[in-house]
């Protein structure tokens, strides 16, 4: 994180540090109870991705917009402020849209609040940069967390509903791992794609390690 | 404050001066994240309402299957069931549904209880015919997802209503065999409700609350039987 501030970032790579570099899923690992808990299918985690993506902006410009005016002992409350405002806002924005959405994202929508991603982003950004970067930096942020989330999301619903998006896939022979939607599911999930993330991430560190010593050889 | 070097006088004189901008700050950040609340709640009230309201139709349409149309009811202070328009959101109403040709297919209950988390809302269906409970809607819960949320999709949960058994005394009284909660796979008897393993808790709070509705509402539904087999006639 520091060598990226220091090299002065374009805002290209404050938005897409989010997605790739410091994935909040899966590299960050932060926010998992949302992570675990409603990405028993692929649309409650795109929902609870977005809404969590939303609340990430939204904070992220209001902490960015204040920061000049807030004294820092009292800083971490007024984020906390900020944040549970938005988490109400989007309660009552999914209430609005969608009441059985709002049914089955259930008590989660407002643990968005202690979702220590968006804290974080707000404390070690978005109260030290300008509103366009801490924009750009909860936008990345939060749609690296919406495709986390669909990752998990999209495997537990495919393996143990056989569908996707609620579209069956496979036909009525199909018979689902029920255990996937169950909560063990979502551990074995995220271990899962954890597995794959650092595996390819070490063939990328020995493939440079390798190249290197070519050069040097 | 961040000056080691100070004394502690002069740390608390910079204190003193800091308080005003730590004030200002909360408490207009207090009065802006209110407005913004308030300024959301009030234009999503309608909508969310009006949701609301569409939900506990199909529900009611639901429980009540054959159900076309409906119409609310509720006790007046003389006891008596009088209708009201179907489209308010306070607790306490029942709704009879009608079928194709106006005939009364049973009326549609709303009962809530304390779950595992937080209070359970549902709406149960009655059938004055079969004398039994036809099926239930979960209307409000924020009970554990994946385990007590499943008082609403678990099939062999669901398999309990349609048959359970709510029948009157003779005199019509009170409930015949009040609803009783038996461990899973333990029923023996039509009014027994079988509970979910691992959703101890808010099966049996299903069935607590379903026993405590049915035991208050029956015995006056069916003394004035009347009343909702002509409601769809009056104003």
């Amino acid at each position: 994180m520091t060598n990226i501030d220091q090299k002065h970032p374009t805002g290209t790579d404050e938005f897409l540090k989010g997605i790739w570099k410091q994935n909040p899923v899966f590299v960050q690992v932060l926010g998992m109870c949302p992570v675990l808990a409603v990405t028993n299918t692929a649309v409650n985690a795109l929902a609870m991705g977005l809404a969590t993506a939303f609340v990430l902006v939204m904070s992220n410009l209001v902490v960015s917009s204040v920061r000049q005016i807030v004294p820092k002992q009292v800083r971490i409350v007024s984020f906390i402020m900020i944040i549970a405002t938005f988490v109400t806002v989007v309660d009552y924005l999914i209430q609005a849209i969608s009441l059985d959405l709002h049914k089955a994202l259930g008590a989660f929508i407002s643990l968005i609040v202690v979702n220590c991603l968006i804290l974080g982003r707000a404390e070690a950004f978005a109260s030290k940069n300008g509103l366009g970067r801490s924009f750009l930096d909860g936008l990345g942020m939060g749609t690296g967390f919406t495709l986390g989330l669909l990752c998990l999301g999209g495997v537990r619903e495919i393996l143990g509903s056989g569908s996707l998006f609620g579209v069956s896939l496979f036909g009525s022979s199909f018979q689902p791992w029920v255990v996937m939607v169950l909560p063990p599911g979502g551990f074995f999930t995220l271990a899962g794609w954890l597995l794959f993330f650092n595996w390819r991430a070490q063939a990328k560190a020995r493939s440079e390690t390798s190249n290197v010593k070519e050069t040097l050889a | 404050m961040s000056d080691a070097t100070d004394t502690t006088q002069m740390a608390h004189a910079a204190d003193k001066a800091k308080i005003w901008p730590m004030y200002r700050a909360v408490v207009g950040l207090g009065f802006l994240c209110g407005f913004i609340i308030v300024g959301v709640y009030e234009g999503t009230k309608p909508i969310i309402q009006r949701n609301r309201i569409e939900m506990r139709e199909q529900a009611i349409k639901d429980v009540l299957p054959g159900a076309v149309t409906t119409q609310a009811f509720m006790l007046n202070e003389q006891e008596q069931f009088v209708t009201v328009p179907s489209a308010q959101e306070n607790g306490g109403l029942l709704f009879a549904g009608y079928d194709e040709s106006d005939q009364l297919v049973g009326l549609a209950i709303e009962a809530q209880g304390m779950g595992y988390q937080d209070v359970v809302r549902l709406l149960y269906g009655y059938s004055f015919e079969s004398e039994t409970i036809l099926g239930i809607r979960v209307l409000e819960s924020r009970e554990t997802p994946g385990l007590g949320d499943r008082i609403e999709s678990d099939p062999v949960f669901l398999k309990n209503f349609g048959t359970l058994d709510v029948r009157l005394t003779s005199d019509g009284s009170s409930v015949a065999n009040p609803i009783e909660f038996v461990k899973p796979g333990e029923k023996t008897d039509d009014w027994q409700i079988d509970g979910i393993s691992g959703a101890t808790i808010t099966s049996r709070a299903t069935a607590t609350l379903l026993r405590e509705s049915s035991t208050s509402w029956l015995p006056k539904v069916n003394a004035q039987k009347d009343a909702f087999l002509k409601g769809k006639r009056s104003p």
